[in-house]
């Protein structure tokens, strides 16, 4: 039982602050805490970037030195179940036939995949969002911007990829070096080749965004249309953005990897994962782990990059946050 | 709807006009030889020459134009004459003759179809040979996926959240993430090189006129089934499951309950019919990206069709071969867009095209 007297002071009195406003991104890391998934997916991309980053400075092994006597080493757990095989903790993951370390290897390789789907990651996002942004805020370029991305999304990617990857091969190689060259193919490739959901995404949310009251206070006020863009409708759709953006990683990483595998990606000697998974299919009933571990590899970092993806969707939709 | 139909049709010829044009703007530009594997002792003039014989010493519109000519004039003719000559279906029709071969003894006007660099043979036979094969295991494929996938996507969305869901959404993920050039090798190290059950190569030559080599088309298709098999169930479950999620808290199902129909007919009619609407479409959608995955899963099963012809035509620069491939995949795109629009306006009356 209380005292009636002291209710209505009680009410009346200044409501203490207890805590500053919440910033949104604060709202958005606390929704993105309670995804398993995502957290567990972020931990292991942050993981595998920074292996594949600083992997090299702690296994120091020359990717590319071969060592004809210590080939067709397994890797060290073999020596659980079978005592004979051919295993020392110099090469823990094995060598394979030339002798190079499948560790070094792995490092290399999944260095230069990152890169790739990193690199062709932020390519996508540029053309799309320039795209989506121009086609959803100036009424003039709508039409043909739109039928452009209706004529590229009818273009059959991965035969295109194929042809221009086998065709320009030869001339970048000249101008930037085997390895560089064909980064840079791979990498436009795959940019010019995704940019069309993205765009469509980005279009539709700067439509829907720049008939908001926020809008028109800023072009009432004199704001210059790059002012708008620049400072009001990309933070506004930085969501979605973000949501494709991983799943623009996830492709490029399997994309990459597949040019690899069809025999068109980088150099030979040059280690990624699909070209370590594809030279090492011709021995794979007396080595199957040179299958198996940049198979995993690939499949655990997309899946990492898609589950991170599904958290994100989640944490940036303001309908389910809080939920 | 008929003449939304015959728009998108008319409107879908530019578009093709323009894919075309630039798959050959792409391969004029590229610097490869077709030449380079003629040797050093071939005099110049020679290589001119053959060049010519080829049809490269042209200007490019006219290669465009004839190439054009080519596949939408010449080929039909061969078509038609092959259809009401020797088909099975047709040939019970006259005779035509409208393709005239050129050859030593021909006088007068005669046309040439589009010819393969690589084997001096006309594109579309070989296209033809091969797409039976392709067919057979993609198509094989999405029928497979598209099974499993719908049983998968209605259960998950009935019982959101359970156990049999969760695992599901799970098992989707996995389909998303793994690409097929790994679990092409690893179904093959498992079942074929562990167990010895499955060939692990696709024997293309194989003839089914007994029960032990239909057993044995199965097994050699299985692998290659199961693998593009993967993708399209991940991707269709997840469109069905959401599909269904939408409907099912709809009035009409509450209606639909408080009338006292079974649970049964409430979900398999009632709510299925209302959500298969956008699924239908999102499998004609498929389609042709099912047809690129193909490209994969045929080199890792070594299945000789079309995705395979065209990795060794372009390895071996053999340009019409590969216009005219990456041609038919565009074609493919188009038409199969194009099915879905019109299979989304006849299912749902709410849309209007007109």
């Amino acid at each position: 039982m209380t005292d009636p007297a002291t209710t209505p002071l009680n009410a009346l009195a200044e409501p203490e602050i207890t805590r500053p406003p919440r910033s949104q991104w604060r709202d958005v890391w606390d929704q993105f805490k309670h995804h398993k998934g995502a957290l567990l997916g972020g931990g292991f991309l942050l993981f595998i970037t920074l292996s594949v980053l600083f992997g090299d400075l702690i296994w120091q092994l020359d990717p590319k030195k071969l060592d004809i006597r210590a080939k067709d080493m397994r890797p060290i757990y073999t020596a659980i179940w079978d005592s004979g095989a051919k295993v020392g903790w110099n090469h823990p993951l094995g060598t394979d036939q030339l002798g190079r370390d499948q560790l070094a290897q792995i490092l290399a390789g999944g260095r230069t995949s990152m890169a790739v789907g990193w690199a062709a990651m932020l390519l996508t996002m540029l053309i799309g969002t320039t795209i989506g942004v121009a086609a959803g805020y100036f009424k003039r370029l709508e039409g043909p911007l739109m039928r452009l991305t209706d004529l590229f999304l009818s273009l059959p990617i991965l035969p295109l990829m194929l042809v221009a990857v086998t065709l320009f091969r030869q001339p970048l190689r000249a101008n930037f070096g085997p390895e560089g060259g064909m980064f840079i193919l791979i990498v436009c490739v795959i940019g010019v080749t995704s940019w069309m959901q993205t765009a469509r995404i980005v279009r539709g949310e700067v439509m829907a965004i720049k008939e908001r009251e926020f809008v028109l206070a800023a072009r009432a006020s004199g704001t210059k249309s790059r002012g708008i863009i620049l400072r009001h409708l990309l933070p506004n759709v930085l969501s979605p953005i973000m949501v494709s953006a991983t799943l623009g990683l996830a492709t490029a990483i399997i994309t990459e990897s597949a040019l690899s595998f069809l025999g068109v990606g980088f150099p030979s000697d040059y280690p990624t994962w699909g070209k370590m998974l594809a030279d090492a299919v011709d021995r794979m009933q007396e080595f199957p782990e040179r299958v198996m571990l940049p198979g995993v590899a690939i499949s655990l970092t997309v899946l990492a990059v898609n589950y991170l993806g599904d958290g994100l969707r989640d944490a940036l939709d303001p309908r389910i946050r809080g939920r | 709807m008929l003449t939304y139909t015959i728009r998108r049709l008319v409107l879908s010829v530019p578009t093709l006009l323009f894919i075309a044009l630039v798959i050959f703007m792409l391969l004029q530009l590229a610097p490869g030889d077709p030449m380079a594997q003629v040797p050093l002792t071939v005099p110049p003039e020679v290589k001119a020459k053959m060049r010519e014989a080829l049809g490269l010493g042209q200007p490019a519109y006219i290669q465009f134009w004839k190439w054009l000519v080519q596949m939408f004039w010449i080929e039909p003719q061969v078509f038609i004459d092959y259809l009401t000559q020797r088909s099975f279906l047709f040939s019970w029709l006259p005779d035509t003759h409208f393709y005239t071969a050129c050859g030593p003894e021909v006088q007068g006007a005669c046309d040439l179809r589009v010819i393969s660099w690589q084997t001096r043979s006309p594109v579309m036979d070989i296209v033809v040979q091969r797409l039976p094969q392709t067919l057979w295991v993609v198509g094989m494929a999405y029928v497979v996926g598209v099974l499993i996938a719908l049983p998968i996507g209605i259960y998950s969305a009935y019982r959101q959240y359970s156990v049999f869901d969760q695992a599901g959404t799970f098992i989707t993920m996995i389909g998303f993430s793994i690409p097929p050039f790994f679990t092409g090798p690893l179904l093959i190290v498992l079942f074929s090189v562990k167990l010895g059950w499955l060939p692990f190569i696709y024997d293309t030559t194989h003839v089914v006129n007994s029960w032990e080599s239909f057993v044995y088309q199965i097994k050699q298709m299985i692998m290659p089934v199961m693998v593009l098999a993967l993708q399209t169930t991940a991707q269709i479950s997840r469109f069905m499951r959401a599909s269904m999620l939408d409907n099912l808290n709809q009035d009409y199902v509450r209606t639909a309950r408080a009338k006292g129909l079974g649970e049964a007919v409430v979900v398999m009619v009632h709510v299925l019919r209302n959500s298969m609407i956008p699924v239908v479409t999102v499998i004609a959608l498929l389609v042709p990206g099912i047809f690129g995955g193909a490209i994969i899963t045929e080199v890792i099963f070594s299945v000789n069709g079309i995705g395979q012809l065209l990795i060794t035509a372009l390895f071996a620069n053999d340009l019409p071969m590969v216009m005219t491939l990456t041609f038919i995949f565009a074609f493919l795109i188009v038409l199969f867009n194009l099915i879905a629009d019109v299979l989304y306006g006849i299912l749902d009356p709410r849309v209007r095209y007109d």
